[in-house]
């Protein structure tokens, strides 16, 4: 019998993965292509205390093997996320990851102390995205402030707290010891990297918000690496992302040190993909006669 | 529900310099698409990884073949890599995506039907398809592809900024110039297009309808990459912006910032 369950903070995924946060929504939109029984896990996109309108268009541009997105962390806000989003969610047998977003501590706490009472499994916040000028991304190229803003939202958070790092750091092992620090019950990794692209004809930058992130196949092999540092910087499970698009991308993850991934810019590529690579898993597993998937995670020494 | 298939081209031709006819067989997809919908078609070369949006400019319900009438926008792009393949090639569309404009217009009222360049393939499924009284104005730099297949939809009046065919100018000069009337518009083009068209209309106290169109990601209103400004709060985003591909393309001219 194959096993492909696995444990994020006491909180059991039947299978290791997940969606990233900003590529699917609450999951409403995919659940026209197929049922989101199979995943793990959902993880919607940001919330925030308030609705954000989010960035200017174009919001977007295709690079080489990858996408630069500039959403803004548009969002419509913790009201309308649990009167609307969060029980449509809930109609589907799979865990619920809210991923939460901020400007200060302050709309963390707001947003975190709202969920409390909530059926979520867990919390993921975002201290990474590199497309708003406020909050996110300050809070998370710091240690000291990064371990700060861990224990603020641990004060108030009824569910286990999972942190979003940002790959542009100096050195991410650092980052994950901070989040460990402060309290955190995980670390996923790695959000976007800052990029740009310049509109050759209009000599001038593509995206409205000139520099964008970067995801995609492109991304991979940094991702891979940065997991396997963190991975072996701390104790806490990691989720590991960064241009996933089939099943051997994931199991590559996960030998790299990752408990759980998650499939963000591939959902775009194939509406599918996050569901096929859970059955693709299974496949591989018991192509190579592995019965626990808990024993490939680390399995890259 | 939406479709993802692999289907197979059965014909592809270059109409016009740089627009290309694509028709292809499909599973389901034609067969429930309606007129201003799109579909989400996908490059196959790895390096390009996002699905282009194109709209539709015909679907037969019985055979299930669809038609994509679109434009190469240059070198090294998904559309030039589209415009290589040939009848028997595989390739990759979702669908049906968008709203699609409205079809249920009674026998006496009369909408004008505008396009201009590659905004004109939409509305020649929604001329075909639509059983009312139809004045059909199009747009164009010089070449007038696809204008000889609305004729039997209605009276057709062409724009040519070359002056090469018809009134010399855009649409609106054709409007101008041949005194059109009608109930409501129906227009997919630029924006410059849309935005006389919906002054025009409004100054006329008749209801215009726009096909808009944005950079894409998803195609199915979860990413947030194509919004458009609404004048009132949306009632999904619950800001002031609206998603092109699931709340439109189409939307009333009045509710979104052009």
């Amino acid at each position: 019998m194959t096993s492909t369950k696995v444990s994020i903070a006491g909180v059991e995924l039947k299978n290791p993965v997940m969606t990233a946060s900003g590529t699917f929504g609450s999951g409403e939109e995919f659940s026209e292509y197929y049922s989101l029984d199979s995943l793990g896990a959902v993880v919607t996109k940001g919330v925030a205390s308030e609705p954000w309108p989010g960035n200017p268009v174009p919001r977007i541009a295709e690079t080489y093997g990858g996408m630069l997105n500039a959403i803004g962390l548009q969002n419509p806000g913790i009201d309308v996320f649990l009167q609307r989003d969060l029980p449509l969610l809930r109609k589907s047998d799979t865990k619920i990851v809210v991923n939460v977003c901020g400007r200060t501590e302050e709309d963390y706490v707001k947003v975190v102390e709202r969920l409390s009472g909530e059926p979520v499994d867990l919390l993921e916040i975002n201290v990474s995205c590199p497309n708003v000028k406020e909050g996110g991304i300050a809070f998370g190229q710091n240690p000291g402030a990064l371990q700060h803003i861990t224990e603020e939202v641990k004060k108030h958070a009824a569910q286990p707290v999972i942190m979003k790092l940002s790959p542009n750091v100096t050195d991410i092992a650092e980052m994950a010891r901070a989040a460990e620090a402060g309290g955190a019950d995980a670390v996923s990794l790695i959000n976007t990297l800052t990029g740009m692209k310049i509109d050759i004809y209009r000599r001038t930058f593509t995206l409205a918000n000139r520099t964008g992130g970067l995801s995609g196949p492109a991304i991979r092999p940094v991702a891979v690496r940065m997991v396997y540092q963190a991975a072996h910087a701390v104790k806490l499970p990691v989720i590991g992302m960064g241009g996933i698009t089939c099943a051997e991308d994931a199991i590559e993850f996960m030998m790299a040190g990752a408990t759980a991934v998650a499939v963000g810019t591939a959902n775009f590529m194939n509406p599918f993909a996050a569901s096929d690579i859970a059955r693709g898993i299974t496949r591989f597993m018991v192509e190579q006669g592995i019965e626990d998937i808990r024993d490939i995670i680390g399995a890259a020494c | 529900m939406k479709y993802l298939e692999n289907c197979r081209i059965v014909s592809q031709e270059e109409i016009s310099p740089g627009i290309f006819d694509m028709n292809l067989q499909t599973a389901d997809i034609a067969g429930i698409c309606r007129p201003g919908q799109f579909v989400m078609v996908y490059p196959q070369d790895g390096k390009r990884i996002l699905p282009r949006p194109i709209s539709i400019c015909g679907a037969d319900p019985e055979s299930r073949t669809l038609r994509l009438v679109y434009r190469v926008t240059g070198p090294n792009t998904g559309t030039g890599e589209f415009s290589g393949y040939v009848s028997g090639d595989m390739i990759r569309i979702s669908g049906p995506m968008g709203n699609g404009f409205d079809m249920d217009i009674s026998g006496d009222e009369t909408v004008l039907i505008a396009g201009g360049g590659i905004g004109i393939p939409p509305m020649l499924f929604t001329a075909r398809n639509l059983n009312c009284k139809k004045v059909i104005v199009l747009g164009y730099r010089s070449d007038t592809f696809l204008a000889g297949e609305f004729g039997q939809n209605g009276d057709v009046f062409i724009a040519t900024e070359d002056g090469s065919c018809g009134t010399p100018g855009n649409v609106l000069d054709a409007i101008r110039e041949n005194g059109l009337k009608a109930d409501r518009v129906y227009a997919c083009g630029p924006k410059p297009m849309l935005r006389a068209l919906a002054s025009w209309a409004e100054a006329n106290g008749i209801p215009c309808y726009i096909s808009l169109e944005e950079r894409m990601a998803c195609g199915i209103g979860a990413c947030l990459s194509c919004v458009c400004g609404s004048r009132e709060t949306d009632a999904h985003t619950n800001v002031r912006n609206k998603r092109v591909c699931k709340d439109g393309p189409v939307f009333l001219s009045t509710e979104v910032e052009l």
